[in-house]
């Protein structure tokens, strides 16, 4: 069984839910990365998204735009994010988050089958809708690679069908209409839109763009299998990077950060 | 002259097909977010196509609005100062807001009141679009925002000058390269979250489908019209047909009717900027490999983990790493050739026009005269080349002052 199915299937028969935090690959360096990878393994994450780095991020916001530019300023190269995966241990299950324009480049089966031997569990691949996601569904298939799609709130209920019937892993329910990075206010019919969709698919449902608080955590967690919280930690490298904060103290604040969103998570009051 | 049977021909002008491909290149590669709207402006579209009255408005709006038929134009001292083949002009510097791209933006303003949509976006390179877009915009009382590299704010002023003027809202582009593909990315992401109310008005033959297939179509006039008028004014066609090649929606529009015509030679041009390596022109036809950017596969400038590359023209429009879909499809069949010219090519060429014809050239169309007049010197006086004189050179007086001081 692919570590994902493996991990929902643990976590919905314990009657828990998942915490997915996402990181930019080597932001701001690839050792940093890996520091923190351990560290959401020693916290309790679930499972975590790396975002590879590209030069033309179309669906993200400015806060992981900039860290994106960060990573390849300094001459990020895709081998050495596999590399870095590698050493990361012990961590949670990886899935890898990436434009199609980096896996086609490498071709679809040399990428898949190195990300495979890099250890990443899953793929997400946010400019690639169902409907052109043949191809590298065969190759990930191939290899128990889960293939997870994205459903988002401009998406009709036909539409979604045939997404899940393409996706594999888990559904990434995108919260908004719109590109990646913190709101205070999440859209009222995100409830009604989850149930709809639970409704069709026994895959489990993880909620991604736009979570940075507990109070979300606790309002969207009875209608979904988990939460994907990318650019509040994102912002706090940022933020810490520019007070000069040691990598150590940076750790540290994202910890604490996280750790408030698995106590959220396990239904316990935000200290 | 082209060996391809002229079954193979209709073919090729067929396309795209069903899911938006000219053979491989095209598709859709874009988040879920935008896959509804991108569906139902292909439906509408269609829809529109085969609608009368749209078609009526939009032949009421050519003509009134735009000026349209531009004239076909015979450069008679350049053809002399060349020496050889005849050199004529396809005036779309004459429409008006002085370029090709008003042909586009006034058929997407139709469109965009047909789907109820109450607000448009828009990217723009050298500011062509960008004024094309905002003239449009005010035509029908659309809100309308313009995305505009910074570095492109600064090359193109009076272009700027005219959008804000015209009431649209211009925005400054800091990320990446602060030009065209930067614009473009930030349209993109504004798109994401107005979907619902706001149509993206692209303005050059990129994009995910239907976007090159709208463009292409809305541009093809000018080829459409080129025919009539070589017809009506010589009783046959040209020998070779040239227009330069950014993201291509010029000589998309000029091309694509004369795709099915064997007998007539068609050549792209891309800028060759500075070079050869990479970082140093903006010709990805020429240097480039298959790759997805923007939404569509199609020939693009990557390094080797499939990152955008930096390029470089002095001309904006230019100035982009990637093509439309359609022209990597010509480019593969072997309808179409493309080459390039070197900004120093085009500066002279800009010069030459100038001053044997009375008639400024845009930078971009500057690279299609540079390589038409190399062609004419070479060829017997009994061919006839018809450039796309896509815009006028107003708008870059400035800059090729300072680029001439350099």
């Amino acid at each position: 069984m692919n570590p994902i199915e493996q991990l929902f299937a643990d976590l919905r028969a314990a009657g828990r839910k998942a915490l997915l935090p996402f990181l930019a690959a080597g932001d701001p360096d690839l050792p940093f990365t890996a520091r923190l990878l351990r560290e959401f393994h020693a916290i309790g994450c679930h499972l975590c998204e790396l975002g590879f780095p590209y030069s033309d991020p179309i669906a993200d916001g400015p806060t992981i735009q900039s860290a994106f530019t960060r990573a390849l300023a300094r001459g990020l190269r895709v081998e050495e994010i596999f590399q870095m995966l590698a050493t990361a241990v012990p961590r949670p299950p990886a899935v890898a988050m990436l434009s199609y324009a980096i896996i086609h480049r490498q071709g679809i089966d040399p990428f898949v089958a190195q990300a495979a031997a890099a250890g990443f569990a899953g793929l997400i691949v946010p400019d690639l809708p169902a409907e052109e996601s043949c191809e590298l569904r065969r190759a990930c298939q191939a290899r128990q690679m889960a293939l997870i799609q994205l459903i988002a709130p401009t998406t009709s209920l036909d539409r979604a069908k045939r997404i899940i019937d393409a996706a594999s892993g888990f559904i990434y329910y995108i919260s908004v209409a719109g590109v990646t990075g913190q709101r205070s206010e999440l859209p009222p019919e995100i409830a009604e839109n989850l149930g709809r969709l639970r409704q069709l698919t026994d895959l489990p449902i993880c909620v991604g763009f736009g979570i940075s608080e507990p109070a979300q955590v606790h309002a969207l967690i009875p209608h979904c299998d988990g939460l994907i919280v990318g650019s509040a930690i994102v912002r706090r490298i940022e933020q810490g990077l520019a007070r000069q904060r040691t990598p150590e103290e940076i750790v540290a604040d994202i910890s604490r950060f996280c750790g408030g969103l698995l106590q959220a998570l396990e239904g316990k009051p935000t200290p | 002259m082209t060996t391809i049977s002229s079954s193979d021909l209709l073919a090729a002008a067929a396309l795209p097909d069903a899911a938006g491909r000219f053979g491989i290149f095209g598709g859709r590669y874009v988040p879920e977010t935008l896959m509804e709207a991108l569906q139902e402006l292909e439906r509408e579209y269609a829809a529109a196509a085969q609608d009368e009255r749209f078609r009526a408005e939009l032949t009421r709006l050519q003509r009134d609005f735009i000026g349209r038929p531009s004239p076909l134009y015979f450069a008679e001292r350049l053809t002399k100062f060349c020496g050889g083949a005849e050199i004529w002009f396809k005036r779309e510097d004459l429409n008006h807001t002085g370029a090709h791209k008003i042909n586009n933006t006034i058929g997407q303003a139709l469109l965009t009141l047909r789907m109820g949509k109450s607000r448009v976006i828009a990217e723009t390179g050298a500011g062509q679009h960008g004024v094309a877009t905002a003239t449009a915009c005010a035509h029908f009382g659309i809100p309308c925002v313009v995305y505009m590299g910074a570095e492109d704010v600064r090359r193109q002023q009076p272009n700027v000058r005219s959008m804000k003027l015209m009431g649209a809202e211009v925005r400054a582009v800091e990320t990446g390269s602060r030009t065209l593909r930067d614009a473009i990315n930030e349209a993109m992401r504004d798109w994401m979250g107005s979907v619902r109310t706001t149509h993206y008005i692209l303005g050059s033959v990129v994009g995910p489908h239907p976007f090159p297939k709208i463009v292409r179509d809305f541009q093809s006039v000018i080829g459409r019209e080129t025919i009539e008028q070589c017809r009506e004014r010589w009783q046959r066609l040209p020998d070779l047909v040239v227009a330069c090649v950014g993201g291509g929606s010029n000589a998309a529009g000029m091309f694509y009717p004369f795709v099915t015509e064997p007998t007539v030679e068609l050549l792209g041009v891309e800028a060759g900027g500075m070079g050869n390596q990479l970082g140093q022109h903006a010709s990805s036809l020429t240097f480039g490999r298959p790759g997805v950017l923007h939404g569509s596969m199609s020939y693009v400038l990557q390094d080797a983990d499939g990152q955008t590359a930096d390029v470089h023209s002095a001309s904006a429009g230019l100035d982009y790493p990637g093509v439309g879909p359609e022209h990597s499809y010509w480019k593969e069949i072997g309808r179409v050739v493309y080459t390039n010219c070197s900004d120093a090519e085009a500066l002279a060429a800009f010069d030459q026009t100038a001053q044997h014809e009375g008639i400024l050239p845009a930078l971009e169309t500057s690279h299609a005269l540079a390589i038409a007049m190399r062609e004419a010197a070479r060829r017997g006086q009994d061919q006839k080349i018809v450039v796309c004189l896509s815009g006028r050179g107003e708008k870059d007086a400035a800059e090729i002052e300072r680029l001439k001081k350099l």
